[in-house]
């Protein structure tokens, strides 16, 4: 079990799993998730990232869980890490030193939620527009900007 | 280049460093499609949902319905009926030759070859057409819904399907013979947009781009849903990794679809076209005029919306484009609590820059054609 074999190079990693509908699903140490995630690909080779992303559980702390979607296509298996950064700017390294492809996904993490990535090579707004401010797939961002009040017309 | 370029197919901002006509440098600026679907997941209840999924890669719509209402009806625990799940792969492979024609009309009006653009969209209003007939619209189609389909398949349906079936393999002959052999075709796209597939892989493509590479991943067969395992198909490959590599496995794709279409059509279950679900599914409108139980249901289904328990599931298909992925979090509300869309155009893009670096300006225009992206998925 992959679970097992996480836990039995290094116990602390692991804080714990399930596997419901199927699917693997590991917590891992936020300080451990770049060698975790070097450790799946190199030894057991998960050759690809699927994406990175995040879910704000607000008010929940530590508020935000980093989700890593992970597959290897020789085992035909998929995995999903998650981390919880704790502090009220939080912080994780970057996994791109492992998989390129997380690079454009950890800056929409950034961009979306505000969660700073570690060494990451560019770290910046992606979606948003560069001067945005605030982080709008935070649970406490308005869905709606501005409502417009139609008494205010004047005829 | 862009992001308003006849070429970018859509509204991506290429910033291109050039010296002369070859390309030095290039990044990706994308955003100018983000209009905060996932956001609008939240606030949605769960069956309303599956009207922003069409929005999301608006070449494919019927394929997004599809990933969502899979993962919704996983966290649920619903069994689709045989007679709805042979629908959605028939309508499915449709909506697959359709984004196909888009593509090859588009990619070879780039290059010059205006023609085969016309022809892809003759064919393609056939299949509008036929979702017209389904659902009542050409586009966003919001078809399958969460328990099977959302009305009954329209009476006389098979005629129009049976007689797109038996043409469109000569018409995809007719697209080959004006660009397979074509001396213009092939010196604009042998060789062009080459990436290995070791990059590839590591920057996150998927799909064609992965087959045409040389590695025969196509999630239908590796992780297959929808009863798609009872379906003959092969899935072709090539080894070049270049753009015409490329165009040669989407040909082949859409014969194949065609093949799987024939077969849905010929093998049809009979049966019942949404689950047997009271909670969930709506009633039919006969039953709901009649009985109390049903008229209830109606009522609470509408008005509330039904609860998922609470759970996440990562449900993948294979998109035209390559690994289409909603992660689904359900918090126990009738509304999802959130919801991330793995578009494959997101990953093809970041694998971009590379084939584009070292190259002509117009071949930059060939790779961008061949990566196949919809500013929808990868901005949503």
């Amino acid at each position: 079990m992959l679970a097992d074999e996480l836990r039995a190079w290094d116990a602390s990693a692991v804080l714990s799993s399930s596997a419901g509908w199927g699917e693997l699903d590991l917590e891992i140490a936020a300080e451990k998730i770049a060698a975790v995630c070097r450790r799946l690909k190199e030894e057991h080779r998960f050759a690809r990232l699927s994406a990175v992303t995040a879910v704000d559980r607000y008010p929940q702390e530590p508020r935000f869980e980093i989700v890593y979607l992970l597959h290897s296509i020789e085992r035909n298996e998929r995995v999903r890490l998650k981390c919880r950064p704790s502090g009220e700017a939080p912080e994780i390294d970057s996994v791109c030193g492992v998989w390129r492809a997380a690079n454009w996904y950890e800056r929409e993490v950034f961009d979306l939620f505000g969660v700073r990535f570690r060494n990451h090579p560019d770290l910046r707004r992606i979606l948003m527009p560069e001067d945005w401010s605030g982080h709008p797939l935070r649970k406490d961002y308005p869905a709606t900007a501005a409502k417009y009040n139609y008494s205010d017309e004047t005829q | 280049m862009g992001p308003q370029h006849p070429s970018t197919h859509g509204v991506l901002r290429m910033i291109l460093e050039l010296d002369g006509e070859t390309v030095v440098k290039a990044s990706c600026d994308i955003g100018y499609l983000h209009t905060g679907i996932e956001k609008e997941f939240e606030q949605k209840n769960w069956q309303q949902a599956v009207t922003l999924t069409d929005r999301i890669d608006y070449l494919c719509p019927l394929t997004n319905n599809l990933c969502y209402a899979l993962a919704v009806e996983k966290l649920l625990g619903l069994e689709i009926p045989p007679a709805a799940q042979w629908m959605r792969v028939l309508l499915n492979e449709l909506t697959r030759i359709n984004s196909h024609l888009v593509w090859l009309g588009t990619h070879s009006l780039d290059l010059g070859a205006m023609s085969v653009f016309l022809y892809c969209f003759r064919e393609r209003e056939d299949i509008l057409r036929i979702f017209e007939m389904f659902s009542g619209q050409r586009m966003m189609t919001s078809y399958f819904r969460i328990g099977g389909l959302a009305l009954e398949p329209p009476r006389g349906w098979q005629a129009p399907v049976a007689k797109f079936v038996a043409g469109f393999p000569s018409r995809v002959d007719e697209y080959e013979d004006l660009l397979t052999k074509n001396p213009v075709w092939v010196r604009r796209t042998k060789g062009v947009g080459y990436a290995p597939l070791k990059d590839l892989l590591d920057q996150g493509v998927t799909g064609p781009m992965i087959r045409a590479a040389g590695l025969p991943w196509d999630i239908r067969k590796s992780e297959p849903y929808s009863s798609y395992e009872k379906f003959d198909f092969e899935v072709p490959t090539r080894t070049e990794s270049d753009v015409y590599a490329r165009y040669q496995v989407r040909v082949e794709e859409m014969r194949q679809s065609a093949r799987i279409v024939k077969q849905a059509l010929e093998g049809m279950p009979a049966g019942a076209w949404k689950a047997d679900a009271p909670h969930v599914v709506l009633p039919d409108r006969e039953k709901m005029k009649t009985q109390m139980e049903a008229l209830i249901y109606h009522f609470k289904i509408v008005t509330e919306g039904f609860r998922v328990p609470v759970g996440e599931v990562y449900q993948v298909v294979e998109s035209p484009r390559g690994e289409m992925g909603y992660y689904v979090v359900s918090d126990g509300t009738s509304k999802p609590y959130r919801v991330f869309i793995h578009g494959p155009s997101f990953g093809n893009l970041q694998g971009l820059p590379e084939m584009v670096e070292g190259r002509l300006v117009s071949d930059a225009i060939a790779a961008l054609g061949s990566t196949d992206f919809v500013l929808g998925d990868v901005d949503r």
